[in-house]
């Protein structure tokens, strides 16, 4: 992938401009999520909502703060390998123990 | 230029065209995962089984931690403005958004103690109940990473202010805003998983 690189040589993944976007964006998604949790109304809805919502935010700082989205494809590979190892253990975990199901744990 | 040659301009070239410690810092992060994800699995089973009080519904103050919550986002912000300055080597900028970036740290670490002590106050110590146990191993480890973050972002400032970091040394500035991000990415997490979906 091909980016600008200032005099000094350093690659510049993403400006100054995007920075204070993301930083906005994360600023808002955040209110929001606090503005969900306090709607009654939305609270059968609440666990996808806040779920999808943290989600935005996580891409955003690991694509845009890390530079995820501009840098080699061995780095991806290197976070997201581990991340969905790590999520598949939890969901199973959790589904041994029937935090689905609202069941105890395995043998209780 | 390419994205990696530029990389590996400062540093050292290898095998893989990539920096050395910019992969490392990537395989470390990627243990992080499995760290962070066991801690969260570990409070997320244990969720909702405390037989004795207090319970997290009685004690999280959403008010405050949210409060915290954005001034460790607002860090991250900083530090991609300090790595942004020092790639252009205006060092000037670069020690006032690293040291920018030190303080919010700080800030969020004085929330973290300030909330740790109330909960303690309130009778919720580390072997009370489930949520008590869970709860302080999954957001003090957390903490201790923040608080090594600032330690490493104080010690680049010094560097700073001695002269002796500049435009050379982007490449470690910017693996430390890789650590500094991935704690605050965790954080999002636990802000959602703990005090968001608390009931």
């Amino acid at each position: 992938m091909e980016h600008a690189t200032n005099e000094h040589g350093h690659v510049e993944h993403a400006s100054v401009r995007t920075y204070l976007g993301v930083a906005a964006a994360l600023g808002i998604i955040t209110a929001v999520e606090v503005m969900v949790f306090y709607i009654e109304a939305l609270h059968p809805v609440l666990v996808p909502i806040l779920l999808t919502l943290s989600a935005a935010k996580f891409v955003l700082v690991v694509g845009f703060f890390m530079h995820l989205k501009y840098d080699a494809r061995l780095f991806r590979g290197l976070f997201v390998g581990p991340l969905a190892v790590a999520i598949a253990i939890i969901l199973a975990m959790l589904a041994l123990y029937g935090v689905f199901t609202g069941g105890g744990a395995p043998g209780a | 230029m390419t994205d990696d040659a530029a990389a590996t301009a400062e540093g050292h070239y290898t095998s893989t065209g990539l920096p050395n410690r910019k992969l490392l810092m990537w395989t470390f992060i990627g243990s992080e995962c499995m760290l962070f994800g066991s801690l969260i699995m570990t409070y997320l089973v244990y969720r909702g089984r405390s037989i004795t009080g207090p319970y997290p519904e009685e004690l999280l103050n959403i008010p405050f931690i949210t409060v915290t919550t954005f001034v460790l986002l607002m860090s991250s912000l900083m530090m991609v403005l300090a790595l942004a300055a020092v790639q252009r080597n205006d060092m000037r900028q670069g020690k006032l958004w690293l040291l920018m970036t030190a303080l919010l740290g700080t800030v969020f670490l004085g929330g973290q103690v300030y909330e740790f002590s109330h909960f303690l106050h309130e009778g919720l110590g580390l072997s009370t109940n489930l949520f008590g146990a869970s709860f302080y191993l999954l957001t003090g480890t957390h903490g201790a990473h923040v608080f090594v973050g600032v330690l490493w972002l104080l010690s680049l400032f010094v560097l700073a202010v001695r002269g002796r970091l500049d435009a050379r040394h982007a490449e470690t500035v910017e693996i430390t805003g890789l650590y500094w991000h991935f704690v605050d990415v965790v954080w999002i997490v636990l802000f959602t998983l703990i005090y968001l979906l608390v009931s």
